[in-house]
This record gives structure tokens, C-alpha cells and sequence, in this order.
């Protein structure tokens, strides 16, 4: 009864500064909108030039190859200072060099050679462009060989099966990734600054002299951002299955039941950052510090744990976020994994209650 | 003038820094933020569990699979002997990946015929599973050449050399920290500004403010040269621990370093004290300083291209005072990148710069009368 009491002047808070109901569902479409389109690890039409400097029928055949491509969006020079010029301006990413002498060489079977040149300066991309002009001159290889009864080239093929995303789409895998980032975001800016609040502007007193229990204040808190914070999650899935077309190969109920987990966690995150700094900037300063970045970085949304120092990747286990991207991942892309699902749940289950229980031991009911 | 804004500035930094909590939260986390994050974001893969399903007793195969043995990318995790054995050590993620040899392996090598490996690759994070079958590919590929010199083989008639230049191994490391460089002093100077006004408008002290003969730009000036010399500070220790200890290369030149830190921070600055005069409530300033922080973050290129983005979102990013920061940046570490090249990155920040702090100043005055 208390409860309900106090649940129903948390709610016409929430009503009468409507900050928080855009916070739980605007917030999240807008974001989703945003980074769930221009979040991508997929290169395609890299700027790249093309340096031939004597063109003939063999050259042709060779840059036909990155002309036709839909990965590159070559352009053809002649001069390889002109290039190099055009490299050091960010304007193309890679050079594919054929000399003079290629045509001759490559008659005479005089290993003709073809340089490549490619921006390293980010990593991961740079990776990335060198497989794809790998793999355009594995074709023209093959296309050689064939065309003069050589048979085929190597010795050792790779054929590659890539399980749960065979069209190796990353927005598959950063869409369910940026909820937990975004879901993160949201659990801390709706309760970070409940507690601090109450507390900053005196009405904590008036709370305190009420016959309701800590334990009630608390909850009473809570269940409201809950709420607020399942529809934003709910509005968040719909939007990850039918608007970036996400496949969603587990069950809805164990997506359901992992984000009310999460949810928890973050929310109580929340709570615990207000009640420990009971002073909203510095409340604040906090829930930016500690929520956002380690979300984005620490929780294997776009950066693999496993590859990580030990001592980081112990760091990341208390991140929440770390165990909700391993769950929506698994969930939409894989199934109803349980070896991932079930480990992770309870890790989650584990991180709420100790939020929730320092949350209770610290707010006791008396002034410092 | 100089004297009454040097006495607001001085009251904003004990501001800042008496409370305790306050101040560690402005110093401690930038530091222990660079080093876990500079750590834990790289894309590079190192000990990928992998599992070994051989049918063939050859010894070309056992040549092969013991390259991936000796790798130091590797780690084999299990060897297993049947098909169905494959999906749950994939599913439950012990392996991220499968080599499976089929039982004519070796007799087809022998042969002259062209032998087959397959890797399945778990592509629930698409890109390192792009990444793993790069390390597969390579490994492949010194495997084909040593084999073709062993026995004599035709050679292909031609070859493709290929060079990464600014960074020569790859070294994701290299990219990122100067990435969380941007990152952390973006955080920090948002975390000194951001709040201030909405502060002292709450506890009521902006109307103590008021009545001092402190003039609006003033106000402004000094509530700016905090977060500008925190700021600055910070991104110094922070570009020079990715110097010392994580051995990023500095190649270029430190004026046209700081002439990037300085513009960045003038904008950075601008848009804290814009969300600033904006919020009545500090609730208001946090969900402002996220709303900027979070999208100029993810949309800045720190971990993926902009490039990549459709055009909409790539012109969007012209806004994003973080997108022109790390390309000085990574520009002036990796590649030496001169004044001139640079130009382009230098003035649009500049601009928001000065956009930014000639509204708040409007917006200030606004409040003020």
C-alpha cells in the first residue's frame, strides 16, 4: 500500500518533467537510427588507384578486375607521382602499381611483379582493402592459369564457411551490440540522478520522517524506470528486426528475460552512483565515466574480449554489458544457445544483486 | 577585466577540485581509462581458440596444421573426429574456428591436384571472423610457397607484393591510441563545462554571480578557461604516455599537433558551455553532455571508417568536431602529415568553435537579463 503510494509520486514525477519518458523511448530510436546505419565495418568502393604506366591488352584484362569490382572505386593513372600525391591526401586508399615492364615480364613468365601499396595507419581497414585486392588477384591468377592450360594455381585452397552470417553483414552483429551500449545509457541517465536528487534538494528528509521502509523508497524508484526502460528495449528490438532486418534466430521470451536482466543491472547501476555521490555533478561526471566508454569498448561489442590482456579481460567482467552483447549476439544470430545464454544470465543476475545491495546498505534512513 | 576574470577563473577551479570525489573524478579516470582502453581496443586477434577435424593421415596435412600450431595467433583447442561434433563447440563459442582437412588431402597434394582446407569461422562478430580468415589465408599462402620451392614446382608467372605504409605490421594499437586520445580529452573537457552553469543555477549561486560586476562574456570567458586548461593539460600527459609507454610513433611535428589540440579544445569548450546555458537542471546538462559525447564518439571514425557510412550520415559527420581531431591526430603521429594537408581539418573546427561560444554568449546574456 505504502508502496503503491510512493510508486504513484514517482510516476507523476516522471509525468511532470517528461525528460525521462524521451529519455526511455525517444532516446533510443534516435540513437538506433543514427549508429545502427553508420556503424559499419563493411568496405565497399575504396577509393584505390590504379598505376599503369604502359597500358596494353594484359593490363586491361588486370584492371578490369578493380574497374568491375563493387569493393573498389578505382581510378586509373599513369604516373605513379601522381598517385602518390593523391595518396597522401586521404583521397585514395591503396595504390596498385603495374610498371612498364609488366606486359614484357608477364609474356616471358618472368614472375611479373604487381605492387601494392596500402594506407596502414588504420589497421583493421587497411586489412581489410589488402584481402580484397587479394582476393581480385587471386581471380586474374586463376583466369591466367586457365587461359594458358596451366591448370589450376596453388597447391592449398581455402574454402570458408562463415556460420550465422554467411553474408558477413557487420550491422548483424553491431546492432544487437549497440542496444546493450544504448540500453546501458539509457539505465544509467534515468536513475543516476533519482537518489542525488532527493538528496540535494532536501526532500530526502521529508522521505526519511515517513513511516516507509529504505527498502520501499528504493523499490518504489525502481519499478517505475523499469517500466520506462522495457519499452524503450521493446521498441529497440522492433526496430533491430524489422527496420535493419537483424535475423532473430532464438526465442522472443529469452530476449525478453536477458533485457530485464540487463535492465536491472543498469538501472541499479544507476542507483548506486546516485546514492554513493549524493551530489548530482558529480553523480553525473560519473554515469558519463563509467557507463558509456566501457560499454563501447570493454564489452566485445566491436573489440573481440578474447584477444585482450588477461588482466583486461578479468577488468571486463564487470561490465554488464559484456554479458548482454554475448546474449543478444547469441540470440539473434545463433538461437536459444543455452552453453552461452545460461552462464551469462547468471552473471547478470550476480551483478544486480550486488547493485542492489550496496544500493541498500548505503541509503540508510538517517542524516550523516 | 583580466583581473576579475582571472579571480572567476581561479573560483571555478576550486570549485572543481575542493571537493575530493570532484577532483578525482576529473584525473583518475582519464589516466586509467587510456591505459585499459588502449589495451582492450585493438582489432588485432591473438590466442583464437581453434579446433582440428583431420580425416587424413598424410603428413602433408599434419605440415599444415602444425603452421597453425605454431602460430602465435593460435591456440588449438580441441581435435575432434566427427562432423556432428563441429556445431557445439562453434555454438557454445569454445572455438571460434574449424579446420577441417577431408581424407584425400595429402594424396591430392601429392598428385599435383589442387587440396582443399576448410575454416569454418563462427561470424556472430562478422569482422573477426573476416580477421581469423585473413590469419588462415596467410598461413595458407607461406604454406603454398614453401611447398611449391620444396618440389620444384612451375612458378606463377607473377606476384603481388604488397606494402602497408605509416604502419608496417598492422599494429592496431597505433590507430587507437591516438583514437582514445581524442576520445578522453572530448570526455574530459564536456565533464569540466558541461554542468558548470547548470550548476550554479540550481544551487542558486548564478544569482550571486549576477550581482558582482562581472559582465555576461566574462562570466563566460572564465567559466571557459577551466575546462580549456584541463583540458589541455590532460591532452598532453595522455599524447605523452601513448609516446612513452604504448610507443606510438610521434613522426610529426608538435606545433602542428597543438595547433589541432588548441582548435579542438575551442570547440569542445564551445559546445560544453553551449549544453551549459541550455539546461535549467543539471539532469538537463547530463542528458545534453551524453547526447553530444555518445554520437561524436561513435560517429567520429575512432573504430569504424566514416567512409563506410551512407552519404547522409557522412555529411552529418561534418558537424562532429571529433571526426577533424582524429584525423590531426593519427595524421600527425603516423604519417607526418604537414600544416597545409591538414588545412581542411583545422578550420571547420574553428568554426563550430566560434559558432558555438557566440550562441552561448547570446543565450548567457538571454538568461542574464
Amino acid at each position: 500500500m505504502r508502496l503503491r503510494g510512493l510508486m504513484r509520486k514517482e510516476v507523476l514525477q516522471i509525468v511532470r518533467d517528461p525528460s525521462s519518458i524521451a529519455i526511455a523511448f525517444l532516446l533510443p530510436v534516435v540513437l538506433l537510427l543514427l549508429f545502427g546505419y553508420g556503424v559499419s565495418l563493411d568496405a565497399e568502393n575504396v577509393p584505390v588507384a590504379l598505376v599503369v604506366e604502359q597500358p596494353d591488352a594484359a593490363t586491361a584484362h588486370f584492371a578490369g578486375g578493380f574497374l568491375g569490382s563493387r569493393y573498389f572505386a578505382a581510378r586509373q593513372s599513369f604516373s605513379m607521382e601522381e598517385a602518390l600525391q593523391s595518396f597522401l591526401r586521404h583521397e585514395v586508399n591503396a595504390i596498385v602499381y603495374l610498371r612498364e615492364d609488366f606486359s614484357a615480364n608477364l609474356k616471358r613468365s618472368e614472375a611479373a611483379t604487381v605492387q601494392v601499396i596500402v594506407n596502414g595507419v588504420d589497421a583493421n581497414n587497411a586489412r581489410l582493402i589488402s584481402g580484397y585486392i587479394d582476393g581480385t588477384w587471386n581471380e586474374w591468377v586463376r583466369q591466367q592459369s586457365l587461359a594458358s592450360g596451366l591448370g589450376a594455381g596453388m597447391p592449398v585452397q581455402v574454402q570458408q564457411r562463415i556460420w550465422f552470417n554467411s553474408e558477413v553483414r557487420s550491422q548483424n552483429f553491431l546492432v544487437p551490440g549497440l542496444i546493450a551500449v544504448i540500453m546501458t545509457l539509457i539505465g544509467a541517465l534515468l536513475t543516476a540522478l533519482i537518489m542525488a536528487r532527493e538528496w540535494e534538494r532536501g526532500t530526502m528528509e521529508a522521505l526519511l520522517v515517513t513511516p516507509v521502509a529504505m527498502r520501499e523508497i528504493l523499490i518504489g524508484k525502481l519499478l517505475p524506470y523499469f517500466a520506462l526502460g522495457m519499452g524503450g528495449m521493446g521498441l529497440s528490438v522492433a526496430m533491430a528486426v524489422w527496420l535493419f532486418d537483424v535475423p532473430l534466430r532464438g526465442s522472443m521470451w529469452v530476449l525478453f528475460g536477458g533485457s530485464a536482466l540487463f535492465l536491472l543491472t543498469a538501472l541499479g547501476m544507476g542507483l548506486l552512483i546516485s546514492t554513493l555521490a549524493k551530489n548530482q555533478f558529480v553523480a553525473s561526471q560519473i554515469a558519463i565515466i563509467a557507463t558509456f566508454l566501457p560499454a563501447f569498448i570493454l564489452s566485445g561489442f566491436i573489440f573481440d574480449i578474447g584477444s585482450m590482456p588477461p588482466v583486461i579481460q578479468g577488468l571486463t567482467h564487470v561490465v554488464a554489458a559484456r554479458y548482454f552483447v554475448a546474449i543478444l549476439q547469441s540470440v539473434f544470430l545463433a538461437g536459444n544457445v543455452w552453453a552461452v545464454i545460461l552462464p551469462n544470465a547468471a552473471a547478470l543476475v550476480v551483478m544486480a544483486a550486488v547493485f542492489l545491495g550496496i544500493t541498500r546498505r548505503k541509503s540508510q534512513k538517517r542524516l550523516e | 577585466m583580466w583581473g576579475r576574470i582571472f579571480a572567476l577563473t581561479l573560483k571555478e577551479f576550486l570549485a572543481l577540485l575542493k571537493d575530493k570525489k570532484g577532483r578525482t573524478v576529473i584525473i583518475v579516470p582519464p589516466l586509467v581509462q587510456l591505459l585499459v582502453f588502449s589495451y582492450a581496443a585493438t582489432f588485432d586477434l591473438t590466442r583464437v581458440p581453434y579446433a582440428v577435424f583431420n580425416e587424413d593421415q598424410g603428413f602433408a596435412a599434419r605440415e599444415l596444421l602444425a603452421k597453425f600450431n605454431g602460430s602465435t595467433n593460435f591456440y588449438e583447442a580441441a581435435r575432434i573426429s566427427h562432423d556432428s561434433e563441429i556445431a557445439p563447440l562453434i555454438d557454445s563459442r569454445k572455438v571460434l574456428l574449424v579446420l577441417h582437412v577431408g581424407p584425400t588431402f595429402s594424396r591430392d597434394l601429392l598428385s599435383g591436384r589442387s587440396g582443399s582446407l576448410q575454416a569454418i569461422v563462427d561470424g556472430r562478430n562478422s569482422n573477426t571472423a573476416m580477421v581469423v580468415l585473413s590469419y588462415v589465408r596467410s598461413i595458407v599462402t607461406a604454406f603454398n610457397n614453401s611447398w611449391i620451392l620444396s618440389r620444384d614446382l612451375p612458378k606463377p608467372s607473377a606476384q603481388l607484393v604488397t606494402r602497408f605504409w605509416f604502419n608496417q605490421n598492422l599494429e592496431s594499437r597505433w590507430f587507437i591510441v591516438p583514437g582514445v586520445v581524442g576520445l578522453l580529452t572530448l570526455v574530459v573537457t564536456i565533464l569540466v563545462t558541461g554542468l558548470s552553469v547548470a550548476r550554479e543555477r540550481e544551487q542558486g549561486t548564478f544569482d550571486q554571480l549576477l550581482v558582482t560586476p562581472l559582465r555576461p562574456v566574462e562570466i563566460l570567458i572564465g567559466k571557459a578557461l577551466p575546462g580549456f586548461i584541463i583540458g589541455l593539460g590532460e591532452a598532453s600527459l595522455i599524447m605523452l604516455l601513448a609516446v612513452v609507454w604504448f610507443k606510438v610513433p610521434l613522426r610529426g611535428n608538435l606545433a602542428t599537433l597543438y595547433l589541432g589540440v588548441f582548435l579542438f579544445l575551442l570547440s569542445a569548450v564551445g559546445v560544453g558551455l553551449m549544453i551549459s546555458s541550455l539546461a535549467v537542471t543539471q539532469q538537463q546538462g547530463l542528458l545534453g553532455a551524453f547526447l553530444f559525447i555518445v554520437p561524436s564518439i561513435i560517429l567520429s571514425g575512432f573504430a569504424t571508417p566514416i567512409a563506410n557510412m551512407p552519404e547522409v550520415i557522412q555529411t552529418m559527420t561534418l558537424l562532429n568536431p571529433m571526426r577533424y581531431y582524429l584525423v590531426i591526430l593519427r595524421g600527425v603521429f603516423l604519417e607526418n602529415t604537414p600544416v597545409p594537408l591538414l588545412f581542411d581539418q583545422y578550420w571547420p573546427m574553428a568554426v563550430i568553435g566560434l559558432v558555438n561560444l557566440t550562441i552561448a554568449t547570446f543565450l548567457f546574456r538571454k538568461r542574464m537579463n
